[in-house]
Parts: C-alpha cells; structure tokens; sequence
C-alpha cells in the first residue's frame, strides 16, 4: 500500500504540474513542449484530467460490481463493505468527472451539457449510483441491503454493453473520435497526441487508479472498524 | 423421513438470535420448540422449511434414503404460521385450488381438497371469499393448506390462535395423526401445546 | 413439463385475482387516460414533429408502467403471501409467471397507448412503416416488461416502494427508451424496414440479456 500512496501523490503532482506548466507550440520539437491541437489549444491540458478521472469512474463501478458478486456467492459481509466501498469513490470520481467535463464542454463546445453519448452514459452512470444508493438506504437488515444492492448493480452492469452500442447510433457525438465530431475539434487520443502528451496522459491514468487503490484501501478499513465496533456495542 | 439441523445459527443485522441448534427427528417423531416472545422460535421454523438460510449450519432432509436437495424440500413440508397468508381475493375452495395446481409436482388424489376441507369444518363456507372468514376461519383453512399434500414434515407456528375449541380438537386430532408416521414440530409458548412433543429445543437459554 | 404447468397455474391465479382485485390494471387505465389527455392540453393546435410524438409516446408507457408493474411483486408482499408462494414455487416458477404476467400488462398497455394516439392525433400519428411499428412495439415490451419485474421484485423487498420503482427503473431502462424511441420516429416517418434492423437487435439483445441476468439473479432477491 506504501507504494500505491506515494505512488499516485507523486504521479498525481507531477502530471499537475506537467500538464499545466508545459507550454504549448505549433512545432514541437523539444520534450518540454505540448503541440498545439486545432480546435483545442490550452484547452487540450483538461484531457490529462478528465479522461483519468472518468475512467476511474468506470474502474471504480466495475469494481464494486465484481466484489457484489463475490458477495452473492460467499454471503461474506466483507465483500459487501467492498463493494460500497467502491461504489462510493465511483459516485465521486462520476461527479469530478461530470463537473471537468462540463467545464470542458462550456469553452469547447459552447455550453456545459449537450447531450452528446459520452456526456449522457456518464450521467446514467451518475443515476445508477443515485439510484444504488437510494435503494441501500431503503433497506433494513445489512443481510437484504448487501444482497439487493449487488443484484441492482449487476442488473445496471448488464446494461453498460448497451450504452457503447446504442448510444453513438442514436446521439451523433461531440467528443473526440465521434462522428458528428467537426473536424479538427479535438484529437483522436492515439493520433494526435504528441508522444510526451501521452506518456503524461498514461501516467495520469495509472495515478488516478493508484490514487483510487489508496482511496478504497482507506475506506475500506474504516467501514471494517466500523463495523467492528457496531457489533461489539449490540 | 429424517430431518437433521446440525449447529444451525441466525444472525439479523449482525446480532445473532440463537446459536448451535442442532436435533434430529425421524418419522414419527415429533419437538417442541419453545422461547419467550423473541427468542427466535418462527425464525427457526422459517429456515426448517427453507424460506430463510440461516447465517451458519446445515439442514439435511433424507426421504427413502435419499437427500433431498433445494426446490424439492417444499413438497414435503407443510406449514402453519401467523405469517403465513392465504389469498383474501379467492374462496377458501379456490385458494387450495390454485395453490396445489401451482404445486403440482405432486398430484393430488380426487377428492383430496374437500376432504380436507371437511375436516377443517369449513365446507359450508368453501366457496365464500377469504376477505369475509373470520380468523379462526382462516386459521382452519392454514390447516387445510398445510396438509391438502400429505407432508412428510409438518410444522406448526402458534397452533392454536385464533381457534375455538372445536378447532383445538381438529388440531390435537391432526397432530396424532401426523405423529403416527411422519414428522412434527411444534412452536409455541404453551406448555400444554409443548408436551403434544416427544423431544424438546428451548431457545433464548444462552443468554 | 411440472415446471411449465407451475407457471401457467401461477399467471392463471394472477390474471383471476387481478381480474378480481384490479389492482393493477384500474391505476394502468386511470394513467394512460390522464396522460394522453394532459399531453393533449399541452399541444393543443400544435403539429408537433415525429420526434416528439414518439418520444411522448415512450414517455407515458413508461410512467404507466411505473404506477402499475411493481404490482405485481408489491402486492404478494404486502399481504404476507409471499411466504405461501415460497412454499408451493420454485423461483425461477415465479420468475417466469411475473414475467408472462408483466408482459402481458405491457402489451394491452401499449395497445391501449397506440389506440388512443391514433385517435387523438389522427393527423400526426400516422404509422407509415407498420413493419417497424410492430416490431418495436413487442420487442420493446418484451425488454420493458423483464427490466421492469426483476426492479419490481427488488423493490417489493425495500420500505419506500412507491417513489423508489422509478428511480430504479430509469437508469436501466434508458438505453431501451431511446432505441424504441428512434425505432417509433422510423415507423412514423415512413423509413424503410431496412434502416430499422439495428434498433431490432439491440432490442433483442437486451431482452435476452436482461432476462438471463434476471433469471440467474432472481433467487437472491426472492429468498429471504
Ligand atoms: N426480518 C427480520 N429482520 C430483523 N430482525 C428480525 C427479523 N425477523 C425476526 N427478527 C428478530 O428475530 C428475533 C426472533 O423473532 P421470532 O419472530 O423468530 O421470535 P419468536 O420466538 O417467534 O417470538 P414470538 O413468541 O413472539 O412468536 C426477534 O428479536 C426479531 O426482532
Ligand atoms: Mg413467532
């Protein structure tokens, strides 16, 4: 755990001041220079980000739904703290990532919420876990609240397939790669990255994990001891 | 028919309402289980038939040498309970009807239906909705439910609410019967309604 | 076949008692009535477009759906027959019996809708493509009808079952309302059956998806 702490501090410090410190320049010829993206420009630093952010939202779902199931199968309470454990983390990062997505969208696209498929799935994602926790508080022995809750976020998992298949047939896409993306808008994370952008970008997205290891580590603990405590006091 | 409970605990919300039960019972047998309000006695009863796992132990049912595993437990069971209900929409008639077509892993003999319902003293009411029984009346007609698919197992939870003499016959006439040749248990705060048992499980001891 | 003769005999008992207690079907009616009569205040002498027809359209199956659907769980709960049905079905009986029986509800739903639309927007809602009309409509009940009992059977369990069952729902229901909703807006303006076969499989895939993971998953939820 050690190395995942500092490991996503000092990575997460370091892409801070990379990604804003870096300048950028049309021709980029030197190692400390960021290229500059048509359509984009200074606005371009937000995907070291927001992209680490939402995919810590998706890994952070995932995960509380596997440990779910795990419940389902062992009936161990443990899993059930792990899995709400993650949810919650999820619910945070689905909410840092909304929030830099809007921002993004305000002075890339002209305003904060427009309906394109990824800013939707996310907030399905964003219901999803409203809806999660909404019906873990309806619930009133832990035995029924652990194993509804990991039934609801199956049933939602089952659905995610769905949201990559229907969602660019139906919403034409603003976000990089999409179709009704206007040329030049943005770039196609691979192609027009420049190679220190990315690596900047792929350490941004180990960071993020590791910063949501630490996290759920953290919490987990604390949701043990207190549980622990609960019984000791019944 | 054995039934077997081996170290049966419950816990709700991480309290644990009895620890370690363990009996076990063959045809003809027959136990009571007795506690003060609360100390887990419907609980017990409800994982004996299956309708809720308990938090460690095991139950093992063996019919003609064989163990029964999962969905076919409940065709050998049949149950009493307060918390158990009938439909108030259909008559008394109708909801052994529909109940034993849903069942209908075991067929049941021409007949079967009104003879329980004879025998429960509700014949002259069989075709009146449920909403208009009394609760006596509805607590004859749990009895009728109960044993409509000649159970191997029989469990009672407070035998005789709601019952007036007459009924209580019909009970104590039930539960010889069924002690002739296949399993009883009983679960009552009533010591008169205990010693119906050959054996006995007294819950809420250890604390 | 017992498993087969179960179930028939489980819908046959819901179909009785809600021919008897018209718990379900009364607010169903009462719902699809007010609905379509408050959409129809809202657009008075507007024309309004394919798009939004069939987005309304979607939009009262879906809060019909919500005040009517649960039922089905909802009530065997809060009579205390649950138990009873514990002890003479297997779950995946009552599985499959919910889900005939939810169908069903849906289907006569959206039936009940489409009769109404015509006849209220006898202008706008003209179905051009009938191929891509029916096919969505039953393809789209099925998938709304196996979302809708396993949220149902969820929510039976739960103590705030009224406001929940939407909030459930949605989320998991929005992928389907936004195929079915393209798919409509195809039927009404006269697309070629062709340009609709996407929206089909998906509409496929989620029913077979939903009902699987729904089937697996049902004991947990049913069981104590
Ligand atoms: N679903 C549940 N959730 C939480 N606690 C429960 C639940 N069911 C029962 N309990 C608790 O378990 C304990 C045992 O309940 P149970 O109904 O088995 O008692 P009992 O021995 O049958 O009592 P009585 O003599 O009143 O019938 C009680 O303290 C009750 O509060
Ligand atoms: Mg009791």
């Amino acid at each position: 755990m050690k190395f995942v702490k500092y490991g996503s501090i000092i990575l997460i410090t370091f892409i801070l001041i990379a990604g804003i410190a870096i300048p950028l320049s049309p021709t980029p010829h030197s190692w400390l220079q960021f290229p500059v993206i048509p359509g984009l420009e200074e606005k371009a630093r937000n995907i070291l980000f927001h992209v680490p952010i939402a995919w810590t939202t998706v890994v952070a779902f995932l995960v509380g739904t596997y440990y779910g199931f795990r419940y389902l199968k062992t009936k161990d309470i443990e899993y059930d703290i792990k899995s709400v454990s993650s949810a919650g983390l999820g619910f945070l990062f689905c909410f840092l990532a909304t929030i830099t997505g809007a921002l993004w969208a305000k002075f890339s696209w002209g305003s904060f919420w427009n309906w394109d498929p990824r800013e939707t799935s996310i907030f399905i994602l964003l219901l999803i876990y409203g809806a999660y926790f909404a019906l873990r508080s309806a619930l009133d022995t832990d035995e029924k609240r652990a194993t509804l809750s990991a039934v609801y976020s199956i049933i939602a998992g089952i659905t995610v397939p769905f949201f990559i298949f229907v969602m660019p047939r139906i919403l034409s896409g603003l976000h990089p790669g999409a179709k009704g993306d206007p040329d030049g808008a943005g770039p196609v994370v691979q192609l027009k990255m420049s190679p220190n952008m990315l690596v900047i970008f792929l350490l941004g997205l180990l960071g993020f994990t590791l910063l949501y290891v630490w996290l759920l580590n953290i919490r987990v603990r604390l949701a043990k001891l207190e549980y622990k405590r609960s019984i000791d006091q019944s | 028919m054995t039934l077997a409970l081996n170290g049966v605990t419950k816990e709700f919300n991480r309290r644990s309402i009895f620890r370690d039960v363990s009996f076990s019972l063959g045809s003809g047998e027959s136990l009571a289980i007795t506690g003060r309000n609360g100390s887990g006695k419907s609980t017990l009863v409800k994982i004996v038939c299956g309708l809720l796992s308990p938090t460690r132990g095991t139950i093992e049912y063996v019919h003609d040498g064989k163990m029964i595993e999962g969905e076919d437990v409940r065709n050998h069971i049949g149950l009493v309970s307060p918390y158990l209900q009938l439909y108030d929409e259909f008559s008394g008639m109708e909801n052994l009807e529909l109940l034993s077509a849903i069942r209908s892993d075991r067929t049941l003999e021409d007949g079967r239906i009104d003879e329980v319902l004879n025998d429960v003293g509700l014949w002259e009411r069989r075709k009146d909705l449920l909403r208009t029984y009394s609760s006596g009346m509805k607590q004859r007609l749990k009895y009728a439910f109960a044993v409509v698919h000649r159970p191997d197992i029989l469990i009672l939870d407070e035998p005789t609410s709601n019952l007036d003499k007459d009924g209580i016959e019909m009970v104590t006439r039930r539960v010889r019967e069924q002690q002739k040749s296949a399993i009883l248990i009983v679960a009552t705060n009533d010591a008169d309604e205990a010693t119906w048992c050959s054996k006995k499980v007294e819950l809420g001891t250890h604390r | 076949m017992s498993a087969f003769t179960s179930t028939f005999a489980l819908v046959r008992k819901d179909v009785h008692s809600e021919l008897r207690t018209r718990y379900a079907l009364n607010a169903l009616i009462m719902f699809v009535v007010t609905a379509v009569a408050t959409i129809l205040f809202a657009l008075r002498s507007d024309q309004p477009t394919s798009s939004v027809l069939s987005g309304l359209y979607w939009v009262v199956v879906f809060f019909t759906a919500m005040s009517g659907l649960s039922r089905t769980f909802v009530s065997e709960e809060e009579r205390g027959t649950t138990m009873t049905l514990q002890l003479v079905a297997s779950p995946s009986t009552v599985y499959f019996a919910k889900l005939i029986f939810n169908t069903a509800l849906t289907f006569s739903m959206t039936i009940a809708v489409t009769i109404l639309y015509m006849a209220v927007f006898s202008n706008a809602f003209v179905i051009k493509t009938l191929s891509i009309f029916i096919g969505t409509v039953v393809l789209g009940s099925l998938g709304f009808a196996s979302a809708s009992t396993i949220i149902a059977a969820i929510v039976a369990k739960a103590n705030t079952r009224g406001t929940l069952y939407p909030v459930l729902s949605f989320p998991i229901l929005i992928v389907l309302l936004m195929t079915v909703m393209g798919a409509t807006t195809k039927a009404l303006d006269g697309e070629d059956l062709s340009t609709a076969l996407g929206d089909f499989q998906i509409l496929v895939g989620y029913f077979l998806a939903m009902t699987g993971g729904s089937y697996l998953l049902f004991d947990y939820v049913w069981k104590d």
